[in-house]
């Protein structure tokens, strides 16, 4: 990495600021861990310890294997993999078309349409949840893993990402393109899609862990397990009447995380390069 | 010949395929919420397929939705988007709520039999008085409960108290919780005398004070609401007092789930919770321990508490029939009885009681009995119209009062003017 | 060719907006007007009463106040944490890649899974914060249970998942930023504090913005913790707007408050909208 431009390295501080400064930083990323380094901690040993910290204790399996009968989740798990699917595939296509569309075609009402859709940056279908539940109904969509997902097929965030991205692409290859005799499809395949990879690959991984994580949409529209996301089966799960036992919620919270954590660690780097090369600020 | 042959086999095959094709199966969809003492979808699924096996011709599907107050939630949403289940286990006292969304029909119109009539009338009084309303039934009691108070043996012969005896009045209460109250070297309290639970749905713990003191909450047709009569604000001044004054209970909310565990962890040596818990507590505590029925102040006494089975209106008259079926074959005495067993709930008929199993259990676990013995001196559960809305209204009165934003006489008169209110179209 | 395909390729995105964005808008401004439809009185036209009975409403109020309340707790905490954060992952210090990672693994997981390891760790008595502060000899809390603390005690939930998303953006901020800035302004003679007011910070800004709507949004939208670890408790001092919208939307069924309330949000948001637009992006320039 380029040199630190916070100045830590030009401005050159004591050496006990720095090592204070270290140890500030250091501390709280240890916070920062703590809650989840606590759910291991309860998740990999039997109910008894699970508020007693002795190091001797006995680690266990069993509170997975418990968590893992007690629902249906791999029900659950499946279900949330078609969403998040279902979802980025659609946002991609229909994201890629309108940003097309509003980045390199002149027609009236252009600003209009791109005010109509930066609406929905402010104005999401999480605050609808009264209106849109009644939509569903109507559309006799109500229970599907479908419901859950249509209202975000046309990602404002997306569109907006892209636009700008499809902004940058120089003129000069689109016309020459042109000029091979490409008609707007193909060029938008050819030339702008490629072009645009790290922002797509950025988007999708924001997409998939909202989609992934999304709970009071989903909540509302579903109702059996055949459809419930994670988020819900796990509210689901661990809300009981009848005491709770942290080994096994814990067990149960760290398996529906457990994909997003492994795939976060596998692929910070490419996820924060990704960022900045999109140019997001 | 052979054509001849193979047409007649195909006719045959057909021909016996026929009636085993005529017969189809009902389909019903069974909501149920609440952990069980275990994996929670084990034994309600070894319910449905046991029932299945007895009746080949009926598949059950259970479905498990949460808390209670989830449950009712994803009801009325499939009822409302025109997919109800058939059948679901809600609380007792969503029976008002239901009727208003013409979500249920009545069981006496489906259990017409004279066989059906004693079968309703097997059930104990106590849980009938939050299911029949109008004159008609509307739900059957299946895991129904009443509040009972846990105390820690070996925590009361420590604070010098006899530890096979369980407070029976208020002012015991109040005295052994003071000998059970333990701070440690730095002034924090290592172990509370008790722990009453405010959090979720605090008035249903309420009436366990408000009984014994001889004030009902509400009238039978769930139309008008009392909470501010002075027998009730002397019961919400005792619970505020106990933390308050008396300082044997943590202020605050106390948060009902970890209740339990507080009592294994020896953080409160009494606590009130429900008997649905026994089976819980037995598996857990590592000490010995005591249930006893609610203290008395004029008489003992405590709300019923739990669910019913409701039979969905908006299906058809056969899933209908099945599901009474299925209501009938889980409220047998014998398998209320496991049911008892297995979680720790009252088993809900008398009949239940007498069977084999049920007296060696009531031997071998006598705090079974507790929850039973209470049921004659035991209310209704709060239940009005609305009854979301009412009830929110009265926690948030009992929650403003147990943090100490409002006095008890003025938190029950807001609760109790907002109530009035939401209620008075009902009228 | 060129006046058709445009509305042809914006078609599919625009009809699913109007359907599940515009369209809704519109319609709970309408709904909100109409009574709730009960038994045998269907919704009929009744003007602002659902206004009127919402100002009457005393949970409203507390609502509302809580979401300011909820706001100005998370949102400068957060940013400033995430300048921190970015700060110190972007520069040579030890051990940055381990900080990177705990910086950003709130952000990964589910707010519904989390709020059940925060209620574990705000669980009185025996509970991960209890015992960390009776090790330190301080008095023991119900942090949950007492209407002074929910509030603050949800909002370091909030900040804790939302920190580390944003020094994301931060950090590809800093990317952008030339180091010879730093050298420049050291031989000016300028401080390093010096240098962060009047040099960083301020190219930072349009980082910061984004950001800040980001924020604003979430601190609305986010109400998964409230239905594990409160529920809006005690008494309404953790009741947050959009849940108290799901309350009266689904365990109440009184659709037309509920409408109501949406309303207000919707103002809200479109308040914040209207600050971006005009305010805000006239200042930030994309590339």
């Amino acid at each position: 990495m380029n040199g630190a431009p916070g100045g830590r390295t030009v401005f050159r501080p004591a050496a006990a600021a720095r090592a204070v400064e270290t140890a500030g930083a250091w501390l709280l990323g240890l916070l920062w861990v703590l809650p989840l380094a606590y759910a291991v901690w309860t998740a990999f040993h039997p109910a008894a310890y699970s508020t007693r910290f002795e190091l001797g204790a006995p680690l266990t399996l069993q509170n997975f294997v418990n968590a893992w009968h007690a629902a249906p989740f791999a029900r659950y798990f499946l279900n949330t993999m078609l969403l998040v699917t279902m979802v980025l595939a659609a946002q991609l296509v229909l994201g890629t078309l309108a940003a097309y569309a509003l980045a390199r075609f002149e027609f009236r009402g252009r600003d209009l349409v791109f005010g109509l859709v930066l609406l929905q940056l402010m104005v999401m279908p999480d605050v609808l949840i009264v209106e849109n539940y009644r939509t569903m109904n109507a559309l006799g969509l109500r229970d599907t893993i479908v419901a859950i997902g249509l209202p975000y097929f046309a990602s404002a965030f997306g569109i907006f990402l892209l636009r700008q991205t499809f902004k940058t692409v120089p003129k000069e290859l689109d016309d020459a393109a042109r000029v091979e005799g490409a008609s707007a499809l193909q060029v938008l395949l050819k030339v702008y899609v490629p072009l645009a990879r790290p922002v797509y690959l950025a988007y999708a991984l924001v997409s998939v862990s909202y989609h992934w994580n999304n709970f009071l949409w989903p909540l509302i529209v579903t109702n059996s397990v055949e459809t419930r996301p994670l988020t819900v089966g796990l509210q689901v799960f661990s809300s009981t009447d009848q005491g709770v036992d942290w080994s096994i919620i814990t067990a149960a919270t760290l398996m529906t995380s457990a994909p997003l954590l492994v795939g976060f660690l596998l692929f910070q780097r490419q996820f924060v390069q990704s960022f900045m090369r999109a140019g997001i600020r | 010949m052979h054509k001849t042959l193979a047409i007649a086999s195909v006719a045959l095959a057909f021909g016996t395929a026929q009636p085993a094709a005529a017969q189809k199966t009902t389909e019903i969809n069974f909501y149920y919420p609440v952990a069980v003492g275990g994996p929670v979808t084990k034994t309600i699924d070894q319910m449905a397929a046991d029932f299945s096996k007895e009746n080949p011709d009926i598949k059950v599907n259970p479905i498990y939705s949460g808390t209670y107050q989830e449950s009712i939630v994803k009801v009325l949403t499939a009822t409302k988007s025109g997919k109800p289940p058939q059948l679901a286990v809600l609380l007792s006292t969503d029976m008002f709520s239901l009727i208003d969304e013409d979500a249920i029909v009545p069981i006496d119109d489906l259990a017409k039999s004279a066989d059906d009539r004693k079968w309703l009338d097997g059930f104990y009084k106590a849980f009938m008085m939050n299911s029949r309303t109008g004159g008609k039934t509307w739900g059957v009691p299946f895991q129904r409960s009443t509040i009972v108070l846990y105390w820690n043996k070996d925590a009361f012969k420590e604070a010098g108290l006899d530890p096979e005896k369980g407070p029976a009045t208020w002012d015991q209460m109040v005295e052994y919780a003071r000998k059970l109250t333990k701070t440690d070297a730095s002034g924090n309290v290592a172990q509370w005398g008790l722990k009453i639970p405010s959090s979720g749905f605090p008035y249903w713990l309420f009436q366990g004070l408000t009984t014994p003191n001889d004030a009902l909450l509400m009238n039978e047709a769930g139309t008008e609401t009392y909470f501010d009569k002075p027998a009730v604000v002397e019961a919400l001044q005792y619970w505020v007092d106990l933390s308050a004054k008396h300082k044997v209970m943590p202020s605050g909310v106390i948060e009902w789930g970890t209740t339990p565990k507080d009592f294994f962890e020896k953080k409160a040596a009494m606590i009130w919770t429900t008997t649905g818990n026994l089976t819980n507590i037995r598996a857990n505590a590592t000490f010995p321990f005591g249930v006893a029925m609610l203290p008395a102040k004029k008489h003992p006494g405590s709300p019923t508490g739990g669910g019913n089975f409701y039979i969905f209106a908006k299906t058809t008259p056969a899933e209908q029939q099945a599901a009474l079926r299925f209501v009938k074959w889980a409220t047998a005495p014998q398998r209320a009885a496991q049911w008892s067993i297995a979680t720790g709930y009252v088993a809900v008929t008398p009949a239940a009681w007498e069977t084999p199993e049920m007296k060696k259990y009531a031997q071998d676990v006598p705090q079974a009995t507790v929850a039973r013995d209470q049921l004659q001196h035991s209310v209704a559960e709060l239940s009005t119209h609305d009854n979301q809305r009412v009830t929110t209204a009265l926690n948030n009165g009992l929650q403003a009062a147990l943090t100490g934003s409002k006095p008890p006489a003025e938190a029950l008169r807001d609760a109790q003017r907002e109530a009035a209110r939401i209620l008075k179209d009902y009228k | 060719m060129t006046r058709v395909t445009p509305w042809l390729l914006l078609l599919p995105a625009l009809a699913l907006l109007a359907v599940f964005t515009h369209w809704p808008a519109l319609a709970t401004v309408w709904d909100s007007f109409l009574s709730t439809p009960k038994k045998g009185r269907p919704a009929h036209f009744i003007g602002a009463g659902n206004y009127q009975g919402m100002v009457e409403d005393e949970v409203f109020w507390q609502a509302l106040t809580n979401n300011l309340v909820y706001a100005v707790g998370t949102i400068p905490l957060s940013i400033a944490l995430a300048i921190a954060m970015a700060l110190w992952v972007d520069s040579r210090l030890a051990g940055r890649a381990f900080l990177r990672l705990a910086y950003f693994t709130p952000t990964v997981l589910p707010m519904i899974a989390v709020a059940n390891i925060w209620l574990f760790f705000y669980t009185p008595q025996y509970g991960l914060l209890e015992q960390i502060t009776q090790a330190f000899g301080l008095a023991s809390h119900n942090w949950l249970g007492d209407k002074r603390t929910v509030l603050g005690a949800l909002i370091v939930v909030a900040v804790w998942k939302e920190a580390g998303f944003f020094m994301i953006f931060y950090l590809a901020a800093l990317q952008q930023i030339p180091p010879q800035l730093a050298e420049a302004a050291a031989l000016e003679g300028a401080s390093r504090a010096q240098y962060f007011r009047r040099v960083l910070f301020p190219l930072l800004m349009p980082t910061t913005l984004f950001v800040l709507v980001n924020a604003l949004i979430n601190s609305v939208r986010m109400v998964d913790h409230l239905f594990v670890m409160t529920r809006g408790g005690p008494d309404n001092a953790s009741m947050l707007l959009l849940y108290h919208i799901y309350q009266v939307g689904f365990s109440f069924w009184d659709t037309g408050y509920a409408a109501a309330l949406t309303v207000v949000v919707l103002v809200a948001l479109a308040a914040v909208a209207f600050v971006q637009l005009r305010v805000l992006d006239p200042r930030t320039h994309y590339r």
